[in-house]
């Protein structure tokens, strides 16, 4: 009893701390002066139309780079947490049918999820999310075919390999001296071209391959459970 | 958008109030995904502009007027950010589970008394 209502009391306390947002709620009509400039620069300075992305990619590369970390931790805790057990292959195989209609359909969303990533910089999209796709490609497959192996070795060296173009992207614009992961150290190409941003695509496409790599990874090592 | 803002309070409410009230482990991850929810839809909503459209540059936004014509591009890229930690932190927490599930066999958080106070 005393429980319940210290619940509804912690919830009212909520409440009124939000209130105050919902009050004073005016709807803005002008851009705020960073989120000006973040949209000139991407289209005078970057090349890239798609403002999202060059947020992201090249303006607050750190914290991308810092998130991928994240996400490569929770896959090592993940896989640390649920070592694979063998399958029982109890259960019945799956028709030929289904087999065969899913790995046609898994071919075709993973080609989507690398549309996606590698137009990142184009289109809404990126390689966060064509990487999610990716991922549930394969998921097709796991649910599709209930002892497919998927080759660790190769998951692996996707991830170990874009992680480490990614960082020596950044450091290139080190050596450079225009600044850690900025986007402006090949040519700019032309606007609106797949070939433009600089190294945007370059490194959403990497981005795109680890995350794909990751989540494929966190999703056939909780398979077994 | 006022509506889209009270609605992700209710959503964070919601998803607290899961977290604090149920006994089962996954209902309670569960009512952390449903504030993880709240709290993206808070963000895009504070940056939301009236009757402005995507921020990206194409034959509906020119390129000379683009500031005038496009939503804040900053929230959007931190939901993003945010939307994959939160995948991340899920995946995590349902992994633990799995393991506590198999050491003691039991969901109910009353059975986990290590930690209580």
């Amino acid at each position: 009893m005393i429980k319940n209502v210290l619940v509804v009391l912690a919830l009212l306390g909520l409440l009124v701390m939000f209130l105050p947002i919902v009050n004073n709620f005016q709807e803005r009509s002008e851009l705020s002066e960073l989120a000006t400039d973040y949209v000139n620069g991407s289209i005078k300075d970057l090349n890239s139309p798609n403002v999202v992305t060059s947020v992201i990619v090249t303006y607050r590369g750190l914290d991308t780079l810092g998130e991928v970390t994240v996400l490569f931790l929770a896959t090592l805790a993940v896989g640390f947490l649920l070592k694979k057990k063998a399958l029982k292959t109890e259960k019945k195989e799956a028709t030929e049918n289904l087999k065969t209609t899913s790995t046609f359909l898994a071919a075709l969303v993973m080609v989507l999820g690398i549309y996606i990533f590698s137009h990142g910089h184009l289109t809404p999209g990126g390689g966060f999310q064509g990487g999610v796709i990716i991922a549930s490609g394969f998921l097709l497959l796991i649910l599709a075919d209930i002892n497919l192996k998927i080759n660790h070795t190769i998951i692996q060296l996707v991830e170990s390999f874009s992680g480490v173009f990614y960082v020596i992207i950044g450091a290139v614009g080190l050596v450079l001296t225009i600044g850690f992961l900025n986007s402006r150290i090949i040519p700019l190409g032309e606007f609106g071209n797949l070939f433009s941003a600089g190294s945007i695509p370059i490194i959403y496409s990497l981005i795109g391959l680890k995350v794909g790599a990751e989540l494929t990874n966190i999703i056939d090592t909780m398979e077994g459970e | 958008m006022l509506y889209s803002l009270i609605i992700g309070i209710a959503l964070l409410l919601v998803g607290i109030f899961a977290m604090l009230t149920q006994k089962n482990l996954i209902k309670i991850i569960l009512g952390f995904s449903i504030a993880d929810t709240g709290v993206h839809i808070i963000i895009v909503s504070l940056g939301y502009l009236k009757d402005k459209t995507a921020p990206i540059i194409d034959s509906a936004v020119q390129a000379s007027e683009a500031a005038s014509k496009v939503v804040d591009p900053i929230p959007s890229a931190l939901v993003l950010t945010a939307i994959v930690i939160g995948l991340a932190v899920t995946a995590v927490m349902l992994s633990f589970v799995v393991e506590m599930y198999r050491k003691n066999k039991s969901l109910n958080i009353n059975d986990y008394q290590e930690l209580k106070w």
